[in-house]
């Protein structure tokens, strides 16, 4: 049975590769989730230091602002202070080394705004704040930080102010900061392309101008241009944190990274936003080197497999075919035996009527010369008919002796054997179907030829397959040659069959002898023969070789040692 | 002189016939036996100089028939006549104490020769 090798090369390959493929995955999946999930978290955690760092630096610059206002408040008295000329001192001194100050005012509790500095001089200096929401506060709370408001200057702003005490009155230093500072160190966060970072108070509602995401006094958002849905989509809402908060927000059309911290001096949230893609790109670039690698490994694999299959499949060719001689061989002899039985079955029962027919000729042949028919007019006819009989008989005997021999030679053994005997008896058998077709054979025999200790039938059987190849390769009108003769240094018998056929092409010579090796079409031949017939010799502990040229004809020769 | 007395023992009736017909021609004393207990029964009243004894036959064979003749007449000569298959057979027959085997199917002359040889083997011992 021919196996289907694509098959068994496709289903051996496909599993070196599932098993080879299957863990370098799991591996190289687990790996790179490990180092997804470390180098994300160490991003992660630069990020909250980040965010934490920066309001740690706003708070230290409010804290300074009070520490300055509240020592400038508690320096200098009430009357000092609502001298406008005084106060104006105090603040060029203070702005002159730092620009956080915008203006100053002094404000008695009853919400009258005593004295200010600072450019909105006409516009502010009217002004009663004893209905304004800070001013409640400050007097509840002695300091108060508000949020970025307008105000009666219509502009973005916010304040700290300070009550002092002093006897039994009180008055307020109100001092208005600059957004600047704030915004620089808020700004210093805007590190990649996309990131971001803003302030919001406790009603969500931004307190500095972002980068992208909204404008003053509105609520945070992803831009326009930035949404699926080509509405400002709003960012999560952090106004109500009380710790850092850390998360990757992957919904509403936006995957970002969002830390939010809350400050301790004021009710406001620093918010940063990154984009993964930048922080996270030197994970990708992993992600790709991986991929990479991985694609190599899979070729490898892929590669050596098929390698290691050729290998192995060619060699398994090699045994089906080591195989298929083998049982085509046992075959064969299954077959010789098989058929000697039925030779001999046959030979015997035609045997008793050949028998009897020859007797009765020959009683015929008798009667012929006793009576005196001799001179009847068909007694010519009669005589030659009788004589025909026997003659036919006779050869009916030899085919049967023939066959008889050949039938009893089937059993192994080691006998001892008349080669030139056995080459008469074998050529015996072809000699009718050679004269068809107007083949001699011709025998030139040495009688010096020992008589050696071989089987017998296999040696027949091979010198059979050599006058057959021999009368193929004929085809017809030609000679065959049988010769025999003896080596006596080497104590070798040597039997050669030589032809006058087509002979066989120089790079075929070498190949004869393989097995399935044919010329002959496809069905005609199993290309067994001679590879049988040198492997019985081989086994005799012989050797065959072969001459040929093409057009001129072909020498099998085969030495047979004598023992 | 006596004639020479031979029987042969074959259970194909055409040979056999045929045999003791060309034989009885040549001025021999020839019968027939279809099978070796019809044989034994007609050795028990005559004397045979040579029997002719095919091997292969139904009911008793020609080696068990020899050994029986050879018990009854030891002194009577056997011819064994053999197809080519059971060559051994005839072999063994020589071992039994057969004079010689014939091939199957062998020329009259050949047989005539090997009757000869047997009943001058017979006649060299007695006389």
């Amino acid at each position: 049975m021919e196996r289907n090798y694509r098959k068994l090369w496709w289903q051996h390959c496909l599993a070196i590769i599932g098993f080879s493929v299957i863990p370098l995955l799991v591996v190289n999946y687990s790996l790179y989730m490990l180092f997804d999930k470390i180098y994300t978290e160490k991003v992660e955690d630069s990020l909250r230091s980040d965010a934490e760092n920066r309001r740690d630096a706003i708070d230290l610059f409010f804290s300074e602002r009070v520490a300055q206002l509240y020592t400038i408040a508690n320096t200098n008295t009430f009357a000092q202070m609502i001298d406008e000329g005084y106060l104006g001192r105090i603040f060029n001194i203070m702005h002159a080394k730092s620009d956080s100050y915008m203006d100053f005012g002094i404000i008695d509790s009853e919400g009258r705004h005593l004295a200010y500095v600072g450019p909105y001089y006409d516009m502010l200096k009217q002004v009663n704040y004893k209905n304004e929401f800070w001013f409640s506060e400050v007097r509840a709370n002695g300091i108060y930080i508000s949020d970025i408001f307008m105000g009666f200057r219509k502009a973005p702003h916010f304040v700290i102010a300070i009550m002092v005490r002093e006897k039994n009155t009180s008055w307020i230093l109100r001092a208005t900061v600059n957004l600047k500072n704030i915004d620089d160190i808020v700004q210093k966060a805007w590190t990649g392309a996309f990131s971001d970072s803003f302030i919001v108070n406790r009603k969500n509602v931004l307190q500095t101008q972002p980068r992208f995401g909204g404008a003053f006094f509105e609520t945070p958002a992803l831009p326009e241009y930035m949404s699926e849905t080509h509405k400002p989509h709003p960012y999560p809402d952090y106004s109500s944190a009380v710790a850092t908060k850390l998360e990757r927000v992957t919904s509403g059309g936006m995957d970002a990274f969002f830390a939010a911290v809350p400050f301790r001096n004021t009710k406001w949230i620093l918010v940063i936003k990154e984009n993964p893609d930048e922080i996270l790109s030197q994970l990708v670039q992993g992600q790709h080197w991986m991929l990479l690698f991985t694609a190599a490994g899979l070729a490898i694999i892929a590669t050596g497999a098929a390698l290691f299959t050729n290998v192995l499949i060619n060699r398994i060719k090699e045994t089906d075919r080591e195989n298929a001689a083998n049982s085509d061989m046992l075959l064969q002899a299954n077959k010789m035996i098989a058929l000697s039985k039925m030779a001999a079955g046959i030979a015997h029962e035609v045997n008793n009527p050949l028998a009897s027919i020859a007797e009765k000729a020959g009683w015929l042949k008798d009667l012929l010369a006793e009576e005196d028919i001799a001179g009847s007019a068909n007694f010519a006819e009669f005589n030659e008919s009788v004589d025909k009989i026997e003659q036919h008989v006779a050869r009916a005997r030899k085919i049967i002796h023939n066959l008889l021999g050949f039938a009893r030679r089937m059993e192994p053994a080691k006998e001892k054997i008349n080669i030139n005997n056995l080459l008469d008896e074998t050529t015996g058998f072809l000699e009718n179907e050679a004269r068809y077709v107007n083949i001699r054979i011709d025998k030139k025999y040495e009688d010096s030829v020992p008589v050696i200790t071989s089987d017998l039938s296999q040696i027949q059987q091979v010198v059979l397959n050599l006058l057959n190849n021999a009368i193929d390769a004929i085809d017809h009108d030609g000679t065959i040659t049988v010769f025999s003769s003896y080596h006596e240094k080497t104590n070798e018998v040597e039997i050669s069959v030589a032809d006058t056929g087509r002979g066989i092409a120089e790079s075929d010579l070498n190949k004869i002898f393989d097995p399935f090796f044919t010329t002959k079409e496809a069905g005609k031949g199993t290309g067994l023969g001679l590879s049988i017939s040198y492997s019985i010799i081989e086994k005799l502990g012989g050797k065959m070789k072969v001459q040929s040229k093409v057009g001129k004809g072909t020498v099998f020769t085969i030495l047979l040692p004598k023992h | 002189m006596d004639t020479l007395r031979v029987l042969i023992v074959d259970d194909e009736d055409d040979f056999r016939e045929t045999v003791v017909k060309r034989l009885n021609a040549r001025k021999i004393q020839a019968e027939g036996a279809a099978s070796g207990i019809k044989a034994l029964e007609v050795l028990k009243d005559k004397d045979f100089d040579v029997i002719v004894l095919d091997v292969k036959m139904p009911g008793m064979d020609g080696i068990e028939t020899l050994r029986h003749v050879k018990k009854l007449k030891p002194e009577t000569e056997v011819i064994m006549l053999t197809g080519h298959a059971s060559v051994e057979f005839g072999l063994k027959g020589m071992q039994l104490g057969a004079f010689d085997y014939v091939m199957k199917p062998a020329p009259l002359n050949e047989l005539l020769d090997t009757i000869g040889q047997a009943y001058n083997k017979k006649r060299g011992m007695i006389h």
